[in-house]
């Protein structure tokens, strides 16, 4: 009896019994899986006022259905809304071709040095910025760069012209772009310092056994070795490329005005939360939810078809 | 994570070397300048600022005036309380949250542990949306409330997952063994699981409180009333946005010039995070890591 129960415990037990018997555990799980949901799959049924007239004195369900007309700025081409999209994807692809090589390039080099000591140093204070709010990380470019920030403080008492960098609307795309470079490069690196660390020492005794130089190495032996976490990664941003911080945008809107610096996310709360346009804001919201997915999902499928691993398997 | 030094590999020539240490001594500059600015100019004397037109790289002397108008318990004082409590209780209501959820979800025969879990993944593969959030939050009515800023960002998936791969890690025997000694779940959970646990733990909780100190989105998205501002929202208008900060708004009379005062702000909201740093470091790449790997 007590073997055979201690063989298949569950087998005699009917689902109720089971959650039963788990009832500690499900109460350990039910703060958060509540907030969980509550905060990630509720409101994503509240996207349903994409397709209403959403009048917020009324509420959601008593709201009347507008069917697609929310989806006109995005189907007709609205100004507004396709200078958001350029904006976004100006920003996405400068970010594929600048930010996202960068933590690559810089792990290679950490992971180059001789000397753990210096390596050390060096991470501690390239990690650094990762954990500054954007708001710090705005206000202290402003301090360097901005017109009493101290390169123009310095080009002043040498007599050099000054360059105004910050609320300067030709620049802005690049200022957005090395202050994510400034930001995350160092932290970045994290993952690619581990892949680096897991390549089989022997494959470098070989290639060298074998008269390879220290760029030949890099290319056949170090290379492939980071090419699963470099696709990964890829996949992951791919994801995210309709989005590009929202928090670091909205602080320096002001200083350039929207025509450069409008992206989908500021879009959303510019015409949603300041100007009241509820059914419009979530249907743009709403598409550009869906799109990341799809995108991911389309990445990960190309991903497997080179035999890669992916974010999930299959 | 150390790598050994290869038996067989030439090391680099001399040159290549100077020029590495020089790449890097560039990137580390232009980490550290900022910061050292930003303090130096936090306590230089009021000449010394008004000379060189801003920034300063080294102050003459030191002087804490900027420091004292801060704390005289005007809007940075008020924005300093609600950002350390928002911390503090935020963190420990995170931790607590995502630790039981996942410790149940690292117990092995737990009848809903699947369907849980799923729904925990599958959260970390969308965002909701600004505008569905908003509604949502204005629907419990959190709105313009201090909790606006702790219960919707309580629980990280991506911190579940790394605290439950943690757990799961755990040899099984101490648990069973635990369990014949008539432990129940809340005692092996709080009196084995989390004392073995306390590297873990350390990392995401400093990971939640840098979260709720760096908070920004949700004060700026849920909160119209500046009584309620955190320190984040304060450094946004006064600082970036170069709003004026009076006596009215200091509560004092004496009023140091205003990049001194700009800059005790800053250096106010960097502070913390620059203390708990090094205890951060110790931990983080092996926390970080076992997420990437496990999830």
């Amino acid at each position: 009896m007590l073997q055979r129960s201690s063989k298949h415990p569950q087998q005699r037990l009917t689902l109720g019994q089971r959650l039963l018997r788990d009832r500690v555990l499900l109460l350990f799980a039910l703060p958060g899986t509540a907030l969980i949901i509550a905060f990630h799959y509720v409101p994503l049924l509240g996207n349903v006022i994409a397709f209403k007239d959403y009048q917020p004195f009324l509420g959601i369900g008593a709201s009347d259905w507008s069917g697609w007309a929310n989806f006109s700025v995005i189907f007709n081409g609205d100004p507004a809304f396709l200078r958001a999209l350029k904006n976004t994807l100006i920003l996405t692809g400068l970010q594929s071709v600048f930010v996202f090589p960068a933590p690559i390039l810089l792990a290679l080099l950490l992971n180059s040095l001789f000397s753990e000591r210096i390596k050390r140093i060096a991470q501690s204070i390239l990690y650094l910025p990762h954990f500054m709010s954007w708001v710090i990380v705005v206000a202290l470019f402003q301090q360097m760069l901005g017109g009493s920030g101290l390169l123009n403080n310095y080009l002043r008492s040498h007599d050099l012209t000054t360059i105004d960098i910050i609320g300067n609307s030709e620049l802005f795309h690049v200022l957005l772009t090395s202050q994510i470079i400034w930001k995350d490069t160092g932290w970045a690196t994290i993952l690619f310092l581990a892949a680096l660390s897991q390549i089989d020492s022997q494959l470098y005794e070989a290639a060298s056994v074998d008269g390879a130089s220290r760029m030949k190495q890099l290319w056949h032996v170090t290379l492939p070795g980071l090419r699963g976490i470099i696709i990964l990664l890829f996949i992951l941003r791919l994801g995210d490329s309709l989005t590009v911080g929202f928090e670091q945008i909205i602080l320096q809107q002001q200083a350039v005005g929207r025509d450069v610096s409008e992206v989908l996310d500021t879009y959303v709360y510019n015409n949603g939360v300041l100007g009241g346009a509820w059914g419009v804001a979530a249907a743009v919201g709403l598409v550009k939810g869906i799109v990341g997915v799809i995108l991911v999902l389309t990445a990960n499928k190309v991903a497997h078809m080179f035999g890669e691993q992916g974010v999930y398997q299959r | 994570m150390s790598r050994k030094i290869v038996q067989g590999v030439p090391m680099p020539s001399w040159p290549m070397r100077i020029f590495k240490g020089f790449v890097l001594l560039i990137f580390c500059a232009v980490v550290i300048i900022p910061f050292v600015g930003v303090i130096s100019t936090s306590v230089a004397p009021n000449k010394q600022i008004n000379e060189s037109g801003g920034l300063v790289l080294l102050p003459k002397s030191i002087n804490f005036s900027a420091y004292e108008s801060l704390f005289a318990g005007g809007v940075v004082t008020r924005a300093l309380f609600v950002s350390i409590f928002v911390t503090i209780v935020g963190t420990l209501l995170s931790l607590t949250v995502s630790c039981l959820l996942a410790y149940a979800l690292a117990r092995p025969g737990f009848s809903a542990g699947r369907p849980i879990l799923l729904v925990v993944l599958f959260s970390m593969l969308f965002s909701p949306g600004i505008i569905p959030l908003y509604l949502t939050v204005k629907g419990v009515g959190l709105l313009d409330s201090i909790w606006a800023l702790i219960v919707p960002t309580m629980i990280s998936a991506f911190n579940v997952v790394v605290l439950r791969a943690f757990f799961m890690n755990l040899p099984n025997e101490i648990t069973e063994s635990a369990r014949i000694d008539g432990a129940g779940e809340l005692k092996t959970f709080s009196y084995i699981v989390l004392p073995l646990s306390k590297a873990v733990l350390s990392v995401i909780g400093l990971f939640y409180a840098v979260a709720y100190w760096n908070a920004f989105f949700s004060a700026l998205l849920y909160l119209n009333d500046s009584k309620l501002w955190p320190l984040q929202l304060v450094l946004r208008t006064y600082v970036i946005n170069d709003t004026q900060l009076g006596s009215a708004e200091l509560g004092t009379e004496l009023l140091p010039p205003q990049a001194s005062i700009q800059m005790a702000i800053l250096v106010v909201s960097i502070v913390p995070i620059l203390i708990i740093y090094p205890f951060l470091q110790r931990h983080f790449a092996k926390g970080v890591l076992t997420g990437a790997v496990k999830g």
